[in-house]
């Protein structure tokens, strides 16, 4: 039978797409005079690192795609290993420990030890015994991302390491009780509404709430326990919410959740990032300031510009059209690869591609929507956007590797599901 | 079941994008606040300070120019970038606490997107600083311009800059200026202010966090060229202004020349006066509150500010008011017995011949003839009362230009004191007075206040044969035509031209033969009177009012110099060499000249109780 190995055109067209619109930004953002070209700074590198990725994507589509499948926990292993590393000859940057600096590089293990996480997870999700109702396969899976998680959280990187929460999406996906799901958001929910109102009130509400549906259900009796059990677990947690913010959250983290919940302003201290942020993207108008014409982003008010902040070059210079053509963008490549994964007939590439699939939107969620103030503060970068060796080459891999996968799917003859 | 839950996720993909999408519509394009923010944080407008018009005397001589004063700015909201606090404080001379107090007051006190770190940088300073300016982002200099002067000379007629008041900036209309520009406060650079200052020019740029210029906002289409203002050119003639001032040195007193038929003012001298630039932006700090506590007043303009009563000065006007309203006749005699008797009192005169004609009694300033020649007038019977006469005569002295403001191009001028009759009601009762409680005005005493500038242009009234023009020291103004229609404007006295002529003979005859006649200059025909004025406070003050020559009069002068006694040995001396300094007549023998102002400049006749505490610097440099 003849095999077909074509990588998906879309895909990769966004993928250029996406990687120019951000060559471009990072360029911008670094401008200082006409002498400066696209090849010198950060942009220079930036298309360094896109090269270094395409190389490593040949490599990639030479290699069998079984390869990945039966040597996954090879990928896992010692990029778990690097993270245990880092902790001890890494380099503090802006009070992180996450990088090794190798030469003039530095490497943040923390960017490819998602594309390992990919791997575990998928070979645990596919391994022909695993069920969700085992609790022993269940822990295990869970200790597959929480292990890299915790190790980041250790560096001093918190924001990466919420990333890992994203594969909690291709477990919904692959059986997980949605309830889990559920509570999250109602937890989120516990969690704003305790910060916004306060303990006292939100117990008061609570327990206002239960007397009344009390009230309305007296006549039958089963309901009572389960219902005051409810209660007591929502006051309870509401409690502990209050007590972790004020005890155990450091004042700089209490204050970056504050400002965006508008329980604070503070322009000039937790808040201004975010400030400085909104007015850079806000005063793009419609159709921008026009490219290299940013105000905001060559006056360096927004700190991170290249970074973490890089969305607000796009929405200042490029206005409403680029900002909603980027994040079009970023929506279709995140569309294509769910369906991507949809298509895949071996379980393991299905689970691996959704897991990049959950990373990209999780990525997106997080990093846009804290540019625009809708999110807090966390510093997870913008993939194929934000400047950037370790998360351009990592994210490269990992596109590249799911492409490969998805290419050679007419080589598996089976479809499992 | 697994499939549908892949359907979830896209949709729930989309949702979000969804949101973000219109999250960015409402903060891009709906709302208009953020722009407004963006600019007001990266948009800065830099103000281009014009060139001040400069001052040019009446043979076009510069006598005022533009200096630059450097005021080293921050950035606000500040934000030094990489600032090496210690290395900057070395180069400022400045210690760390200083730094820091410098800073948190610029926090206090920004306005527009900076505020001033150091004002007034010197020179060496600003170029040492400039040099190392980029590594201290957020600091930059704005450059303004003071004053400064080739003469140490006419401190009072040009006045001073300084920043503009709150006051001044609440009631200004146009809303041109901001805190800390500069504006005239005094003498002739407030009076032409708004022709001096030019109008300022704007440049709009964007800066970045540090508050460096990052680029012109629009390609510089909004910027606004600053243009230059107007250059005046002084009537005085600043040879004869400083040849005035040493005349006047280390005297209390002041001098004042008009061009009799043109109003324009050749010198205007207020001693003790003070070294203009010490009173620039740069220097006066540090001089102001010396100036303030020396009690002989230098900063007060002498001139315009101070009115003296004009003694025997006044008796040609005397002798015109009488000669016009009929109470005397050319030919009127008035016998005098070294007093004028008033019921029991006895109104003292000095020695001279008995009978007193109206030449005489200018010539040897008889003050029985201006008593009598004042009863008459107040006596006169076309006069329903007493009060009535009394404001005929004073309506004659305003015609003058006495009890009013003349107007002129200086600020801080007084009206002086000419009462009105209600002064005397309330003094005496509503028609209980009489000529005997307002004789001393007779001979330029009592309830009468000249400022010297009035002195001044009464000779001018009198060379004029009747007219003056308001006087005033700017007879050009660059680009623009003509100066103010005021000072174009003749105005006439109520007394005939014919009654002018026996007075002027009165007046020449003091020079030749009267009381001014020990000073007299050969050659030149001076109508000239003495007057020796007294001063409850201290010794008499020294008084003289002149015009020269008589035939075609070219110099009307006026000179008081305060506590010195006779008219005739200070006032008179000083005022015939100013006219013969003007004139160039050369005409006194130069030895006689050579002591002459050798014995004036020397004197010092400061009173004793005010030398101890004089502050001589304020003249130097």
């Amino acid at each position: 039978m003849e095999t077909r190995s074509r990588i998906d055109i879309l895909s990769l067209f966004l993928y250029f797409a996406i990687a120019i619109i951000g060559i471009a930004s990072v360029y911008s953002a670094t401008y200082e005079d006409g002498s400066m070209t696209l090849l010198d700074g950060r942009s220079g590198k930036q298309i360094m690192w896109f090269g270094a990725s395409l190389f490593v994507g040949i490599i990639i589509f030479i290699l069998n795609a079984n390869f990945f499948e039966v040597f996954s926990w090879y990928f896992y292993v010692p990029l778990m290993l690097l993270l245990v590393v880092v902790l001890f000859i890494g380099a503090d940057i802006n009070g992180a420990r996450s990088w090794i600096k190798i030469g003039s590089f530095s490497i943040q293990p923390s960017e490819f030890a998602k594309y390992g996480a990919a791997f575990a997870v998928s070979s645990v999700l596919s391994s022909i015994d695993f069920s969700f109702n085992k609790r022993m396969d269940v822990i295990k899976l869970f200790a597959v991302i929480a292990f890299p998680a915790i190790l980041i959280i250790v560096q001093g990187d918190t924001g990466s390491a919420l990333v890992f929460a994203s594969f909690i999406l291709v477990f919904y996906r692959e059986g997980l009780s949605p309830l889990l799901l559920v509570l999250g958001i109602v937890a989120i929910f516990i969690f704003v509404l305790t910060l916004v109102i306060g303990f006292s009130y939100f117990a008061i509400t609570a327990l206002v709430l239960f007397l009344v549906f009390t009230a309305f259900t007296y006549t039958n009796k089963k309901m009572l326990i389960p219902s005051l059990s409810i209660m007591a677990v929502v006051v309870l947690f509401s409690l502990s919410v209050q007590f972790l913010f004020d005890n155990v959250l450091q004042k700089h983290q209490q204050k970056r959740i504050q400002v965006t919940l508008n329980l604070i302003e503070d322009n000039q201290g937790a808040g201004y990032n975010v400030n400085q942020s909104k007015i850079a993207i806000g005063s793009g108008g419609l159709a921008g300031k026009g490219f290299l014409n940013g105000s905001h982003t060559k006056g360096n008010f927004i700190p991170e510009q290249t970074t973490d902040f890089i969305f607000c070059t796009i929405g200042e210079e490029g206005g409403w059209l680029l900002s909603s053509l980027t994040i079009t963008l970023f929506m279709l490549f995140i569309l294509r690869l769910l369906y991507l994964a949809s298509r895949a007939k071996k379980k393991f590439k299905r689970i691996f591609i959704l897991s990049l699939a959950s990373i990209f939107f999780f990525h997106l969620l997080i990093n846009v929507g804290m540019t625009i103030g809708l999110m807090p503060v966390i510093g997870i970068p913008l993939p194929l956007i934000s400047y950037g060796g370790s998360s351009i080459l990592a994210f490269g891999i990992f596109i590249f590797t799911a492409l490969k996968m998805d290419a050679s799917r007419d080589e598996d003859l089976t479809s499992e599901s | 079941m697994n499939r549908h839950r892949s359907l979830y996720i896209s949709i729930a993909v989309v949702i979000i994008g969804s949101i973000y999408i219109l999250r960015l519509f409402q903060i891009q394009v709906l709302d208009d606040s953020y722009k407004n923010t963006a600019e007001r944080i990266s948009l800065r407008k830099q103000t281009i300070y014009p060139q001040r018009g400069l001052i040019f005397d009446r043979e076009h001589k510069l006598v005022v120019f533009n200096e630059p004063v450097y005021d080293l700015m921050v950035s606000v909201p500040i934000r030094l970038g990489g600032i090496d606090t210690n290395s900057f404080c070395g180069v400022l001379g400045i210690d760390r606490p200083e730094f820091d107090t410098r800073l948190a007051k610029a926090k206090k006190s920004s306005y527009r997107g900076k505020a001033v770190f150091m004002k007034n940088v010197s020179n060496r300073l600003y170029a040492r600083m400039q040099e190392r300016l980029y590594e201290f982002k957020g600091l930059f200099f704005e450059i303004r311009r003071d004053r400064n002067y080739k003469y140490n000379s006419s401190a009072h007629v040009l006045g001073y800059l300084g920043e503009v008041s709150k006051n001044e900036l609440g009631t200004q209309e146009d809303d041109y200026y901001e805190q800390g520009d500069y504006v005239g406060k005094k003498g002739i650079e407030r009076y032409y202010e708004d022709e001096l200052r030019g109008m300022k020019g704007e440049k709009y740029f964007y800066v970045d966090i540090h508050g460096v210029n990052k680029g012109s906002y629009k390609e510089g289409k909004l910027d606004i060229e600053a243009i230059d203002g107007h250059n005046l050119g002084l009537s005085i003639d600043i040879d004869l202004q400083q040849y005035g001032e040493s005349l006047l040195n280390n005297k209390m007193g002041s001098i004042v020349a008009i061009e009799p038929n043109t109003g324009e003012v050749l010198a205007l001298i207020s001693s003790p006066f003070y070294n203009p630039a010490n009173f620039n932006i740069q220097n006066r700090g540090s001089y102001y509150n010396r100036a303030i506590q020396d009690p002989t007043k230098p900063i007060f303009n002498r001139a315009v500010s101070a009115p003296y009563p004009p003694g025997s000065t006044f008796k040609p006007i005397m002798a015109l008011v009488g000669l016009e309203d009929g109470a005397i006749t050319p030919a009127t005699h008035f016998g005098c017995p070294g007093y004028f008797r008033l019921g029991r009192r006895t109104i003292k005169c000095h020695p001279h011949p008995f009978s007193t004609s109206l030449e005489r009694s200018i010539a040897s300033s008889c003050n029985t003839y201006y008593c009598n020649t004042f009863k008459n007038m107040m006596q006169f019977d076309k006069y329903a009362n007493t009060e009535e006469a009394y404001l005929s005569w004073r309506t004659y002295l305003e015609s003058f230009g006495l009890g009013n403001k003349l107007g002129v191009d200086i600020s801080s001028e007084v009206r002086g004191w000419l009462k009105e009759p209600s002064f005397y009601d309330k003094m005496h009762g509503k028609g209980r007075w009489s000529y005997a409680n307002i004789i001393s005005l007779s001979f330029g005493q009592g309830e009468l206040g000249l400022t010297p500038i009035q002195i001044a242009n009464l000779a001018a009234c009198i060379a004029n044969r009747g007219y003056y023009y308001t006087p005033h020291v700017v007879r050009q103004i660059e680009n623009i035509d003509e100066i103010p229609e005021e000072f174009r404007t003749k105005h006439y006295t109520k007394v005939s031209a014919k009654n002018f002529d026996p007075v002027i003979a009165g007046m020449l005859a003091v020079t030749q033969s009267g009381t001014g006649a020990g000073v007299a200059i050969k050659g030149i025909n001076i109508g000239g009177k003495t007057g020796t004025v007294q001063n409850p406070h201290g010794k008499n003050h020294s008084a003289y009012m002149a015009f020269a020559p008589v035939e075609d009069p070219k110099i009307a002068i006026a000179v008081v110099v305060e506590e010195a006694g006779y008219g005739a040995t200070w006032a008179a001396p000083i005022a015939h060499l100013m006219i013969e300094h003007y004139l160039q007549a050369d005409s006194v023998t130069e030895s006689s000249k050579m002591y002459l102002e050798t014995r004036l400049k020397e004197a010092n006749l400061i009173p004793l109780k005010y030398r101890s505490q004089r502050d001589t610097s304020l003249y130097g440099n």
